[in-house]
């Protein structure tokens, strides 16, 4: 246990990247999701497409390889932004399809003769999702976000191969350091992921009952 | 003939001419013309699949035609975007199952539409929505949200809701089917005082004491055609097509 308590410091600094690696992407392919959502439900075909054509992509793409287009290959048309940058967009657009779909699905769980009737009255489609769909989808999008959004926290550890310091490179910093403490170090370090897991749930837990009691 | 048609003073309200509607091989709509003039309350009847109300949700373009034409005050439906919002405004629609919006106060959904689409005030809105909401019976309940309101309470409030936006034209689709019998009558009532206005409407309902009150014309269809058309009185006394008297006596027995 030593190896940990007296690098307190190298670890706390290692999850504050892990953490805020994980609310940027969060937000980021909350943005990012919701939109491409919104094209796969839109009355314009070539939008709808180009939405499900992204999703159907980049979910069945694994996370390792899109980090490879962003820190490998954006350097190649001269895009160089740094790692973490990198990090965060490799994170956004790759969580992001997995928003689209949870976001998608609470969408089509609205009654349909709520956006007809919002048509009708005159509402854009813009209006109509963002007036009356969305924020009666919300209720059904919160739990599948919740998942989406605890597996985007251990897939922050991606960055760790991608010159990025975060949570699971201080853990192998102290491993290199301290070889007869790996089991110890490693308990550690999945104790911390397990607890900022858990704190993100008792958050979406409380935003679902939050919802409930505003309707 | 078409242009002439529409060109004149004398064109209907709304006009279908030669409207076409298929649902994958199935033909909906099978060369409708149609011409309700302003002010006038035309009553559609048919067995169930003619295509009621296929007919009538194409009228505000909820849905598509495959070919004909189709005119409200003497433009042509536009292609979906912004210009097909702001027609939609002008065409109220009351649905079966009412669609109140679940997440708003009855207030609210009176004066969303007004709000979001005319670009009222709230206040302006607000005290709109109140004097609809008078007229239909239910100002009482402006605060609550739809579920706490019985299906006819929630019926005229859909009324009133679409009734706000002051549409040139309101389209019924059997708007009290759903409805338990002893509520039918108070939804009834409140169509029959806005027929009476003068309001422009076009309702698919099978009461046939509604459309002797209100209906100048009755509508029959059957496989998607317009078959027979005639004044209240004369459909459900003396239908001339076969089809018209099968169906009456049907809908008669029950
Ligand atoms: N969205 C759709 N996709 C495919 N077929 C449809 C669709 N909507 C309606 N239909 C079919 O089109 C035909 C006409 O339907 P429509 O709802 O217009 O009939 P209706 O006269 O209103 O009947 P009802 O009295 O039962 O309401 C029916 O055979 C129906 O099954
Ligand atoms: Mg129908």
């Amino acid at each position: 246990m030593d190896a940990v308590f007296q690098n307190l410091d190298l670890i706390r600094q290692g999850f504050t990247t892990t953490i805020t690696l994980t609310l940027l992407s969060a937000m980021g392919a909350l943005v990012l999701g919701t939109l491409i959502a919104a094209m796969r439900v839109s009355p314009v075909p070539p939008l709808r497409w180009t939405g499900g054509f992204y999703v159907q992509v980049v979910r069945n793409t694994p996370l390792t390889v899109v980090f490879f287009f962003f820190v490998f290959g954006l350097p190649e048309v001269g895009i160089v932004v740094g790692f973490y940058p990198f990090a965060v967009m490799a994170l956004t657009v790759y969580t992001a399809s997995f928003v689209a779909e949870a976001v998608r699905s609470g969408i089509n769980s609205v009654p349909v003769g709520q956006a007809e009737a919002s048509r009708s009255v005159g509402m854009t489609f813009t209006q109509t999702l963002g007036v009356i769909v969305l924020p009666q989808a919300l209720r059904s999008v919160i739990p599948p976000l919740a998942s989406v959004f605890i597996a985007l926290l251990k897939n922050t550890s991606i960055a760790f191969a991608f010159g990025v310091f975060e949570g699971t490179s201080a853990s192998n910093v102290l491993i290199n350091r301290f070889g007869s403490q790996v089991l110890q170090i490693l308990l550690i370090t999945a104790l911390v992921y397990l607890a900022l897991a858990l704190l993100m749930s008792a958050a979406f837990g409380w935003l679902e009952r939050a919802v409930a009691i505003t309707r | 003939m078409t242009e002439s048609r529409v060109g004149s003073n004398l064109a209907g309200l709304v006009v279908l001419d030669n409207v076409n509607k298929h649902f994958g091989e199935l033909h909906v709509l099978r060369d409708i013309d149609m011409t309700v003039d302003r002010g006038e309350v035309v009553v559609v009847v048919g067995p169930s699949g003619s295509g009621k109300s296929t007919l009538c949700r194409t009228i505000n373009r909820l849905e598509p035609i495959d070919s004909g034409t189709i005119w409200l005050d003497g433009q042509p439906l536009p292609e979906e975007g912004n210009a097909l919002a702001k027609l939609r405004a002008e065409v109220g629609m009351v649905f079966q199952s009412f669609n109140l919006f679940a997440h708003k106060t009855v207030l609210e959904n009176v004066t969303l539409g007004p709000i979001k689409v005319k670009g009222l005030k709230k206040p302006e809105a607000e005290k709109a929505a109140m004097e609809l909401l008078e007229r239909v019976g239910v100002a009482n309940q402006a605060p609550k949200y739809p579920a706490q309101l019985s299906g006819g309470q929630q019926q005229r409030v859909a009324i009133a809701r679409a009734l706000a936006m002051t549409p040139k034209v309101m389209l019924f689709d059997e708007p009290t089917s759903a409805l338990d019998p002893e509520m039918i009558n108070e939804v009834l009532d409140v169509m029959t005082a806005l027929a009476h206005e003068g309001m422009t409407m076009i309702v698919i309902t099978h009461e046939m004491g509604f459309a002797r009150r209100a209906a100048n014309r009755v509508v029959f269809m059957d496989a998607g055609r317009i078959v027979e058309e005639s004044t209240p009185e004369e459909f459900f006394t003396h239908a001339q097509s076969p089809r018209a008297q099968d169906f009456l006596s049907k809908i008669l027995t029950h």
